[in-house]
């Protein structure tokens, strides 16, 4: 009997679990903002919150090509940069409930998730802020020989930040292993970015030398395989690179931002979310290619709701940080 | 008896920070200049040669930059030194310092550290103008999260810059650029000096000077003045000026019963102002007069060098202000 008839099977086989692994992934982060979104709506969650619901393949994507101890930087869209590079939901929730049992103890909120045990340096509410902390983060893994890899995730607003550039030219200069990561959704806030962002968003990183590429961020296996080949060479040494994830978000700004037509068209929104939902393109693949049926999607999915569920019936369970704990973790 | 030896203020923040990166690889520097240059101050001059160019680290002219790599970099392991060129320049991190470094630890609900020192120079009359000259200390004392160390001595600079890089917390260290050459003894043997431990620079029983800084020379030259006219000046220096000493500063001002508090920071809503509020509240029933403040005149620091120096604090107006405090 040969092998090479199985083998093929076998190998899609594993890359069949792995893409149901990131099917999974992107499903608990719909699930867990459309969650957010309702909490919002019930008026159980302090403040606002903004939803990465229509971007979930590029954190799954990217994050799938790291390993658990290699870091990342996030945004205020930041709920699925957690999630992906493994946060677990309960905590996650009862931090957006400003919950003591919340990663940060309720001090951090729905902008500032952070999380040393998956390398989740923080998200940042101030635009482009974590661009140094990402760059540093890189510089301690070279100086310390650790191998890790760091991934800055911004929003293409950030391409406005000083900041951004002065640090790429400096893991530039010193060949630092992180790899700056744009979601490109195509607004900041309630503008369009072609009136914030002139010329051409890949050659501002060419021209500090980084190698800079554009992958379809709705399309989670070109994101993974682009991505899985970036910090493969970013681990052996090759430098930081730009990655530049075309994307698209789904809902507002933020879960208050309802009315949206005076800055995007409704059309332009239904566009996005029947032809290019990142979820459902690998669903329809994966069933194109014979490699699961509809009938497995729906049983992740109702795994994931009941997870998500029982999650956020936890977070609004438990208790708020008693006041006495205000000045508490301001001094190391 | 421990050997002494005399050292400039910049041999002994150099001594400072050789000696911690001899004993602890994490710590590194990274700034303008600061490698073959040594600073434009010349106080790294010889620090690349031991230590290398990776940790004496050249960086582009970019504050907010290598700044945010710090925080980065001493959240994952290492123990960075930030050196600013010129206080003015804070206004360039300030993203980095206030809304990164200060707010990491509380945040993240006491997770990460950022272990860093940003150091700084401040002080006028260098003629350097409005953009060279300035203290801006006072910035970083509004931030929880900061501490901001003020040497006035090489003593106090070396002992301070160590518990500064040994703190789990971003440190602000400012030295004021006409001090670099002052000297003074520093022993040989490793010491630390911890924060929130204010310094008696000279005992006295009629009035209290509370200096800062570049301002503590003056206030001592101030002292002298005031003894030729029978006046007994106690001079002392927080040192820390977050986290402040108010214990220290409370007991002298109920002692002497008046006080002065001189900063070459602007007086209005600055460090001049803390340190009153803390004595009015703390002594209020010991003093016999107002506490009177003395900084920078509110303007911004003028090139000529008349002009520039009616607007530092000097001997003469701490003399003066003294003496009519006292009645004299
Ligand atoms: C320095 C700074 N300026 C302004 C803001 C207010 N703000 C919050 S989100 C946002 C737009 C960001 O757009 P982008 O980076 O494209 O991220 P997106 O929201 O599209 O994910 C702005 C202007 C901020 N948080 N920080
Ligand atoms: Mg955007």
């Amino acid at each position: 009997m040969t092998t090479a008839v199985d083998r093929p099977k076998t190998q899609s086989e594993i890359e069949a679990q792995q893409w149901l692994h990131m099917y999974r992934r992107m499903v608990m982060i719909r699930l867990f903002e459309e969650q957010v979104n309702d909490l919002y709506t019930r008026a159980l969650m302090p403040g606002l919150a903004h939803l990465y619901i229509g971007e979930e393949a590029v954190a799954v994507g990217v994050c799938a090509a790291l390993e658990p101890a290699d870091y990342i930087t996030s945004t205020h869209r930041g709920h699925g940069h957690c999630l992906a590079k493994g946060a677990a939901l309960d905590r996650m929730f009862a931090e957006l409930l400003g919950k003591e049992a919340g990663y940060c103890k309720g001090k951090g909120g729905s902008m500032h998730i952070a999380d040393p045990d998956t390398g989740n340096l923080g998200a940042n509410a101030i635009v482009g802020g974590s661009a140094g902390i990402a760059t540093g983060a890189a510089l301690s893994a070279k100086r310390l020989k650790t191998g890790q890899v760091a991934v800055c995730f911004f929003g293409d607003g950030a391409l406005g930040q000083g900041l951004l550039y002065e640090v790429m030219n400096m893991a530039s200069l010193w060949k630092l292993p992180v790899i700056y990561v744009c979601e490109n959704n195509l607004y900041n806030e309630y503008t369009h970015n072609s009136e914030t962002a002139a010329g051409d968003m890949l050659t501002r990183a060419v021209a500090f030398g980084l190698p800079a590429l554009t992958v379809d961020g709705q399309d989670v296996r070109a994101v993974y395989q682009m991505a899985k080949a970036i910090v493969d060479r970013t681990r052996l040494g090759a430098g930081p690179t730009f990655l530049l994830c075309n994307t698209y978000r789904f809902m507002g700004h933020h879960v208050g931002d309802i009315n949206r037509e005076y800055y995007r068209s409704k059309q332009e929104e239904q566009m996005w979310k029947t032809e290019r939902d990142p979820i459902h393109l690998l669903s329809d693949w994966m069933i194109s290619q014979n490699l699961a049926d509809r009938a497995r999607f729906d049983q992740i999915r109702s795994e994931v709701k009941s997870e998500v569920e029982k999650a956020v019936q936890f977070a609004i369970a438990a208790p708020y940080p008693a006041p006495d704990k205000a000045d508490q973790d301001v001094y190391a | 008896m421990p050997e002494t030896r005399e050292l400039t203020m910049a041999e002994a923040v150099r001594e400072a920070m050789a000696e911690e990166m001899r004993r602890d690889p994490r710590v590194f520097i990274c700034g303008e200049d600061i490698a073959e240059a040594g600073t434009v101050f010349k106080v790294l001059t010889g620090l690349v040669d031991e230590f290398g160019t990776e940790r004496v680290l050249d960086t582009p002219i970019s504050e907010a930059g290598f700044t945010g790599i710090a925080v980065g970099a001493a959240m994952t392991g290492m123990r960075p030194i930030v050196d600013i060129m010129f206080g003015d320049f804070s206004t360039l991190v300030m993203d980095q310092m206030v809304n990164q470094a200060a707010k990491v630890h509380y945040m993240s609900g006491g997770k990460w550290k950022v272990p860093m020192v940003m150091r700084a120079t401040l002080g006028a009359t260098r003629r350097s103008a409005a953009q060279h000259s300035q203290s801006l200390h006072a910035w970083f004392c509004h931030i929880p999260g900061l501490k901001v160390a003020l040497p006035s001595t090489p003593y106090d600079a070396k002992g301070l810059l160590k518990s500064a890089i040994r703190d789990d917390n971003p440190v602000v260290f400012f030295e004021d650029k006409m001090m670099y050459k002052l000297k003074g003894s520093v022993p040989a043997e490793d010491y630390t000096i911890p924060f929130g431990v204010a310094d008696v620079k000279r005992e006295g029983t009629d009035i209290t000077i509370v200096a800062t800084s570049s301002m503590v020379q003056v206030a001592l030259g101030a002292a002298q003045m005031l003894e030729e006219h029978d006046i007994s000046a106690e001079v002392i220096d927080p040192r820390t000026v977050w986290p402040l000493d108010e214990k220290a500063l409370i007991a002298s001002a109920k002692k002497t019963s008046r006080v002065i508090v001189v900063d070459e920071g602007y007086g209005r809503y600055g460090v001049t102002a803390e340190i009153a509020s803390v004595i009015a509240e703390g002594a209020f029933f010991d003093l016999e007069a107002p506490v009177k403040r003395i900084g920078a005149m509110h303007v911004p620091i003028p090139f000529s060098p008349p002009l520039e120096d009616a607007t530092v604090p000097n001997e003469q107006t701490v003399f003066e202000a003294a003496k009519a405090l006292c009645g004299r």
